[in-house]
């Protein structure tokens, strides 16, 4: 379904590549864990798939075609079907939870009464009902990223990416996240997660691929956490 | 999704963003509002300018006096000489019954001057041309022109008795330069005014959408067109130009009626201007500020949020 092929990305001449030569597959379901040190190169990999960075050698397939070569319209429509979540959860400051998660499904072209049906739907999954109508600065960290979580599914993607998601998060809510990321996976969603978090990698007990320098160094079916 | 559903979302989004980033959008309307009033100002001193200038202009004139034997013959022959250079605005004819009659009236009060005038018994003043020029910078080869005519001191030319081109020569020549250096001025001042307005304008909604670069990029990763993203604040810019806009329309009515009376004129008068009334101009010319300035305000704000959104776009 996702497929790296020798990919290689340098930010500037003269500058170590951020990734190196990497060759990696994903299948549709799955859910993989990418660990490595801060600079390993997790993000830039992840970013490559939604054509926010693009390779400075070699491709990234999704599904049958290079996500590179997709124009504009194209890669719009890939990335409404690729959902993502970050470390700092990039909500939309003036936008209350309800249109932030509205926003998602209108740019997919959804009508107002399907929208109004399906946001309390997804806040109900990632149980947030009754904070619908607040803004995201009345919200607590760990609300917030239930939000992002919550954005990111509605569209019911293929493919969720999820960029250090516990970065800023307790324990706790730590903990909630990576159970819902594990329902939504179980949904049949393929899910690729960075993470610096061992408990949180030992915890899922799936696909873990090590990164260390921009190389893959490591990649187990059912990995632990090992730098 | 519809052409109508999209325009409708980016509508309600653009101005539910105008009031949620109320401190922003106040900020914008505030500079919008002070470009407007320059854009005013500019216009209102334009028109005092070529009003008063106008005025100064008609003041102009090159006389041409006749001696007291010249004939009609000879005085037409001049006048129509006189009427097909290119140079001559108008001729105005000034027969000595007529000049006569309007030395009596000038000096109705004047006994002495009148007796003196009767005892007399016969009429001394002159008939006269009284030329305009189509501009100032003209009088002189008019007069030049007069001059070979009167030197000449045959036909017609021999009746001239005096030109008084040469008397005013040098106020003229200070009101050529006057209108030459206003004009050059007031394009300069026109050009580096409204220059200077919009780059302010510019730079505050680039500010504005600066604050919002970051959900501008999460915006364009969730799968949003260009046009949905940078509509929204398009919407908002145009906003930003209404509301300016009117608030400098409606606070131009008591700024312009009242700002002479609080300096301590007549309402109906103007400090600078002579008789050019910047209300009445205002008032009558509503529709021209209206179109000027809500036009140029909303132009501007559409195409500032327009400029500094496709700066933060990817896609």
């Amino acid at each position: 379904m996702i497929y790296f092929d020798k990919v290689t990305k340098t930010y500037f001449d003269g500058a170590a590549p951020a990734v190196l030569d990497i060759t990696l597959g994903v299948d549709p379901g799955e859910f993989v864990s990418i660990v490595g040190h801060s600079g390993a190169g997790k993000t830039t990999l992840l970013k490559m798939l939604f054509a926010e960075v693009i390779p400075t050698e070699g491709a990234v397939f999704f599904g049958s075609r290079e996500v590179s070569k997709l124009s504009n319209g194209e890669l719009l429509k890939l990335r409404r079907n690729i959902g993502t979540i970050f470390q700092d959860y990039r909500l939309l400051s003036t936008k209350n939870v309800y249109e932030n998660i509205a926003f998602a499904l209108e740019v997919a072209g959804r009508n107002d009464e399907d929208i109004a049906g399906d946001v309390p739907h997804v806040l109900d999954l990632v149980g947030l009902s009754d904070k619908i109508w607040s803004f995201p600065h009345q919200l607590s960290g760990g609300e917030q990223q239930r939000v992002a979580i919550a954005r990111a599914i509605v569209n019911q993607p293929d493919v969720l990416i999820a960029d250090e998601p516990t970065g800023n998060l307790d324990p706790i809510n730590t903990h909630d996240i990576v159970e819902i990321l594990k329902k939504i996976n179980d949904l049949g969603t393929t899910v690729l997660l960075t993470t610096h978090n061992k408990s949180v990698v030992d915890s899922i007990g799936r696909r873990v691929v090590t990164m260390d320098q921009g190389r893959i160094v490591r990649d187990d079916k059912e990995g632990k956490y090992s730098l | 999704m519809s052409y109508w559903t999209t325009t409708k979302r980016i509508g309600r989004y653009g101005l539910v963003g105008f009031v949620r980033n109320g401190f922003v959008s106040l900020s914008a309307i505030l500079m919008m509002t002070i470009m407007s009033f320059v854009l005013v100002n500019i216009m209102i001193s334009n028109a005092a300018m070529t009003a008063t200038l106008k005025d100064l202009t008609n003041k102009v004139d090159v006389t041409v006096y006749f001696r007291t034997n010249a004939t009609q013959d000879q005085i037409d022959q001049i006048s129509k000489s006189l009427q097909a250079l290119p140079e001559v605005a108008s001729v105005a004819v000034m027969s000595r019954e007529q000049a006569l009659a309007d030395f009596r009236e000038r000096h109705k009060n004047d006994q002495l001057t009148i007796q003196a005038l009767d005892e007399l018994g016969v009429n001394p003043l002159g008939a006269s041309l009284e030329i305009r020029a189509k501009q100032t910078s003209q009088y002189e080869s008019i007069a030049k022109y007069l001059q070979v005519q009167q030197d000449s001191d045959t036909g017609a030319g021999a009746a001239i008795d005096k030109v008084n081109f040469y008397q005013n020569k040098t106020a003229i020549d200070r009101l050529t330069n006057i209108i030459d250096t206003s004009k050059k001025n007031g394009i300069a001042k026109t050009i580096f005014l409204a220059i200077c307005a919009v780059l302010i304008v510019l730079n505050t909604i680039r500010l504005a959408i600066y604050t919002s670069r970051d959900e501008i990029g999460v915006m364009n990763l969730v799968g949003a067109s260009g046009w949905y993203v940078r509509g929204p604040f398009m919407v908002a810019g145009v906003l930003y130009g209404v509301v300016s806009s009117v608030v400098v329309l409606v606070l131009l009515y008591p700024i312009l009626l009242y700002y002479p009376v609080l300096i301590g004129l007549d309402p109906t008068t103007e400090l600078l201007f002579g008789n050019f009334n910047s209300f009445a101009y205002y008032t009558a010319n509503f529709l021209l500020f209206f179109v000027a300035v809500t036009g140029t305000s909303i132009a501007l704000g559409a195409l500032s949020s327009y400029l500094a959104v496709r700066r933060y776009l990817r896609i």
